[in-house]
């Protein structure tokens, strides 16, 4: 500036648009060559920006912000150079990124929600898989016309036999005899649950079929009781509240 | 675009109307401006100052090309602001007002006056010492110092 002391009155007055004729022309040749010039303009019309504070006060009208939104939404702007992009120009892109953050977040959300119904349906299914298999497991089990075997040392004459699986947690007791013998009329075999301590508890009234084999699955039972051994005595058709003696059959828990 | 055209259309409108002295005209001054920033944003350079007070600049020019008439002189491609502290603040903007004002205030009527009709009236500086019967040398110091004392009551 103080370089240019001649041009400094008269950059001034270019600044606010009031410098006319040959001086601005001589001004302007100046300033094409001269930065410190330049630079002295571009303060002056920072100061001159200060002159436009002095009349703040009056607010546009209302309508006015319609009137330059509609204006906008109906002229697509032009692209600017991406050397020239300025930080509001990414304004749509940053609501763009936003609201592809947002279908993004959405959609992971969907997908996890999906990812746990198809976790539920395969859990549904192996659960169902499984029923079916425990229904497999139990009709085989029950089934009036299954083959039963048992198998023994060779030359063994057959024995009645009977095998108790117990499930103490969960009270759950599967028996399998074969080789019965058969029953007087009116009677029954009775299984018992014999604890640790404690009176027999009544397991299940059985009667083999015809080859002398019988099932009972899952009799009612006290929950939780410690079985130390099984044992089969013959009772009335109704069955007994106490064993009544011999003992028929009976096996010890390992 | 609506949150620049919030912040700044205060400062563009009020510039406008003090100059054109219309509200209507004002108004479309305000909708010019705002539309040429949207249409082409690279107009504005960032790295070389900041929006506000462009956009005040870019303002009054439009305004005193609708008052006198004329086609639009100056490319504002080619205006650049150099001004630090942003107007973007509803408190900054408000401080800053209070500063402009009082250096006006304090300016001898004579200065100030000069400055004004150059910056309002869009006059030359022959215009004003017509107007005025001043000398156009103490016209053209006028104006040049009362910009200088503006710029430096904002630079402390």
């Amino acid at each position: 500036m103080s370089v240019h002391e001649q041009f400094a009155e008269d950059l001034a007055l270019y600044a606010l648009g009031a410098l006319q004729g040959e001086e601005r022309v001589s001004l302007e040749k100046h300033l094409e060559g001269c930065a410190g010039c330049r630079r002295e303009l571009d303060q002056l019309r920072g100061d001159m920006a200060l002159m436009a504070l002095s009349t703040a006060g009056p607010v546009p009208p209302r309508r006015a912000r319609q009137r330059l939104i509609e204006a906008v939404a109906r002229e697509p702007r032009r692209s600017a150079a991406p050397a020239e992009r300025r930080w509001w120009t990414l304004v749509p892109w940053v609501a763009a990124a936003a609201l592809a953050a947002g279908l993004v977040a959405l959609w992971l959300q969907n997908s996890d929600l999906q990812q746990r119904m198809a976790g539920l349906q395969d859990q549904s299914a192996q659960q169902l898989a499984e029923l079916q298999r425990a229904r497999e497991v139990v009709s085989t089990l029950t089934a009036t016309d299954a083959m039963r075997v048992t198998l023994v040392a060779a030359k063994t004459p057959p024995q009645p036999q009977g095998k108790a699986i117990y499930v103490r947690d969960r009270s759950s007791l599967i028996f399998l005899a074969s080789n019965l013998l058969p029953l007087p009329a009116q009677k029954a075999y009775e299984l018992w649950l014999i604890p640790t301590s404690g009176a027999p508890i009544p397991a299940g009234v059985f009667k083999p079929d015809a080859h002398g084999s019988a099932v009972v699955v899952n009799p009612p039972l006290p929950p939780g009781v410690q079985a130390k051994a099984f044992a089969i005595t013959v009772e009335p058709e109704a069955g007994s509240a106490a064993p009544t003696l011999p003992i028929v059959m009976v096996g010890a828990g390992e | 675009m609506a949150a620049l055209y919030d912040r700044y259309s205060a400062v563009v409108y009020s510039v406008a109307l003090r100059v054109l002295g219309d509200t209507g005209a004002a108004e479309d001054v305000l909708q010019e401006v705002f539309m040429q920033l949207w249409r082409n944003p690279g107009l504005f350079d960032s790295s070389r100052g900041s929006l506000g007070p462009w956009l005040a600049v870019i303002a009054r020019h439009r305004a005193i090309d609708g008052l006198r008439k004329r086609r639009p002189e100056t490319d504002i491609a080619d205006v650049v602001v150099s001004f630090e502290p942003d107007m973007a603040g509803d408190a900054e903007r408000a401080r800053a007002m209070e500063k402009v004002r009082g250096t006006l205030g304090s300016m001898p009527q004579a200065q100030r006056q000069a400055l004004e009709m150059a910056y309002f009236e869009g006059l030359s500086h022959s215009e004003i010492s017509e107007k005025t019967g001043e000398p156009l040398g103490t016209i053209k110091t006028r104006i040049r110092s009362g910009l200088l004392a503006l710029r430096k009551a904002f630079a402390t």
